[in-house]
């Protein structure tokens, strides 16, 4: 009982989600300091098998949802599932990848079992909490043990806050793909898989939307692990201006990114975004190409290594914390950054 | 003829952090943000407006939680297409999470009672946590569709829409009534028309308070909020040790040659 739990993420073919191992190596930490257990819910479709792949992150049960109706994934059938295995398991914590997925559900579940859910944490630890209670017309002290404190940056990145919800279980977080490291703990790990009749969960009723089509490709890029990145911002001008871009990107062996700007403004795939709202990154170099550096972008990018800004805006918000600021534009310091990589790289 | 509420939030813009929102000390100060329409909600007041293009004779009612000045963005959207709004503003709604908010929100839809379809923005900017939505819908037994980039068909029974997933899109089928999240992607929402402004500069709007939507004092405002926030910290911007350097092919090939030698790229 009161467990800590990962919903686990589950695409095509069955993969399991980056993110949610991710959440199985933060979630074992959390267990381990309040001394309970690590659980996941698996819901889908064909999932044989899947505990074995969830046991070496230090996971104790897998609870699995089988039906072929639970994929591809809708939002009633998944929220009944994990809404009434909570009711019995009652969970203290509950973690969900910041995915489409997971923000389509952790709310529903959040508000169907009337707790508090924080967004895209970029940060979770344990800690003792103190709040002043009303009880009748006073208000008296109070004290909460090992709490989850749910850090995450807010208005658009300027502030971080630290979101606490002490009356309510379980405590539900987001995280986005990326921001925790995942760890395999011990490839023989021992653990437990719980088989549950979906139909004593999940109403039929609960089968109203129909998926008629679904596109899904491989990511096409890596951006979470390139070591190099160029990146784009509203400076850039065009789709087409984004070229040049793919272009030394191509010659250096770097991943293009963009700011939110940019995709905006549709020159560049909304999943080549980088910053609080879109991938989180961490590359030795990253190139910054007319990017003007609001504070969400700056949120994704700010732990790169080296930190080259390309702007013809000395005062730019990103020169603040570039290490090199190249003042001029970008058709012109392009070309020659390339230019010199192709006469001078062994 | 359907009828058709759309969600909107007045946001401080919290996009274009310009240097005259920014305090000495380097941190933000978010009372210097312009108040504006969220974005998000723009995109599903244009799809509603689509809808009732298809559907003569459809209604849309705009609702709104917020300050007195939130009505601002009901004038907004009636200026686009909308043809009527409610505003719900009481001091006890003050401090709301996601999930008092959303109670509120849907107390007062219950209140409305007559719809077949809720459209809101994916998320606002504000906060950026896409929950209001999927709880609202929650709160009112309803199925969603979240991340909606076009509503493809809409009946009185059902509608088909084209949404974003990870690593690409679907399209779903759904019955009516329904909430529907739309995305920054979707179509932008047309601008003003001048003969709408003319007849919408004077309208008044519905005004609630918690009482005229049945409200649980315990789930509104701060009570009514799971979440408490222990501390907020502003994040200071501080410059680096930065080298500046020129476009000249000097100054280029110099950067170039350094970072090949360190090993840092090639």
């Amino acid at each position: 009982m009161n467990s800590v739990f990962v919903y686990i993420e589950i695409g095509e073919q069955n993969k399991i989600a980056d993110v949610s191992l991710e959440l199985c190596t933060k979630g074992r930490k959390l267990a381990n300091e309040l001394g309970v257990k690590l659980e996941c819910v698996c819901v889908g479709s064909g999932l044989n098998g899947i505990e074995k792949e969830l046991y070496p992150y230090g996971v104790d049960r897998v609870h699995v949802f089988d039906d072929a109706r639970l994929f591809p994934y809708t939002s009633l059938p998944h929220q009944d599932a994990v809404v009434n295995l909570f009711k019995e398991e009652k969970p203290q914590i509950c973690l969900l990848g910041a995915t489409v997925i997971g923000r389509d559900l952790g709310p529903r579940v959040s508000s169907a079992l009337h707790s508090g859910l924080t967004a895209d944490c970029t940060q979770l630890e344990i800690d003792d909490f103190d709040m002043k209670v009303k009880e009748g017309d006073d208000f008296v002290d109070k004290h909460y043990e090992k709490q989850l404190m749910q850090i995450r940056p807010a208005f658009g990145g300027s502030i971080i806050a630290t979101i606490v919800n002490p009356e309510h279980r379980p405590q539900m977080a987001t995280v986005r793909d990326g921001v925790m490291k995942r760890e395999i703990l011990d490839e023989n790990y021992k653990g437990e898989v719980v088989k549950h009749e979906v139909g004593k969960y999940v109403p039929e009723t609960d089968y109203i939307v129909k998926v008629l089509d679904r596109h899904v490709e491989a990511a096409k890029h890596n951006l979470k692990g390139a070591s190099i990145i160029v990146a784009g911002g509203y400076g850039v001008g065009s789709k087409e201006g984004f070229d040049l871009l793919f272009k030394l990107a191509k010659e250096i062996h770097a991943e293009v990114g963009a700011s939110r700007a940019a995709v905006d403004a549709g020159w560049i795939d909304h999943d080549r975004q980088i910053g609080q709202t879109g991938v989180t990154v961490r590359p030795k170099v990253y190139i910054a190409c007319g990017i003007s550096g609001a504070i969400q972008h700056i949120a994704g990018m700010k732990e790169s290594g080296i930190i080259i800004s390309i702007n013809n805006d000395p005062n730019a918000p990103i020169n603040q914390i570039a290490d090199y600021n190249i003042n001029g534009n970008l058709e012109d310091v392009l070309p020659k950054l390339i230019k010199y990589y192709k006469q001078n790289n062994k | 003829m359907l009828k058709i509420i759309v969600l909107a939030k007045q946001v401080p813009d919290t996009r274009n952090v310009g240097p005259e929102a920014m305090t000495p000390e380097g941190t933000v100060n978010r009372a210097a943000l312009p108040a504006v329409f969220n974005p998000e909600d723009l995109n599903a007041l244009e799809q509603a407006i689509r809808l009732k293009e298809q559907h003569p004779g459809s209604t849309i009612t705009m609702l709104t939680m917020g300050l007195p000045k939130a009505a601002e963005v009901l004038r907004e959207g009636l200026y686009r297409g909308a043809d009527n709004g409610i505003l719900l503003t009481d001091r006890a709604l003050g401090g709301a999470d996601t999930l008092a908010t959303s109670y509120t929100l849907a107390q007062a839809i219950k209140k409305v009672g007559d719809y077949d379809i809720i459209l809101c923005g994916r998320q606002a900017i504000d906060g950026d946590t896409a929950q209001v939505g999927p709880q609202v819908a929650e709160k009112l037994g309803l199925t969603q569709i979240t991340y909606t980039e076009e509503i493809l068909e809409c009946t009185k029974e059902k509608i088909v829409a084209r949404r974003h997933i990870d690593g690409g899109v679907e399209t779903v089928e759904a019955p009516l009534p329904i909430v529907v999240t739309v995305n920054g992607s979707a179509a932008p929402c047309r601008s003003r028309n001048v003969k709408r402004i003319m007849a919408n500069k004077k309208v008044e709007f519905t005004t609630w308070g918690a009482a005229d939507i049945d409200a649980d004092p315990t789930q509104i405002g701060k009570a009514g909020s799971p979440t408490n926030v222990k501390a907020v910290k502003s994040i200071v911007f501080k410059a680096k040790e930065t080298k500046t350097l020129t476009s000249s092919d000097e100054d280029i090939n110099n950067l170039m040659k350094e970072l090949i030698e360190s090993n840092t790229i090639g």
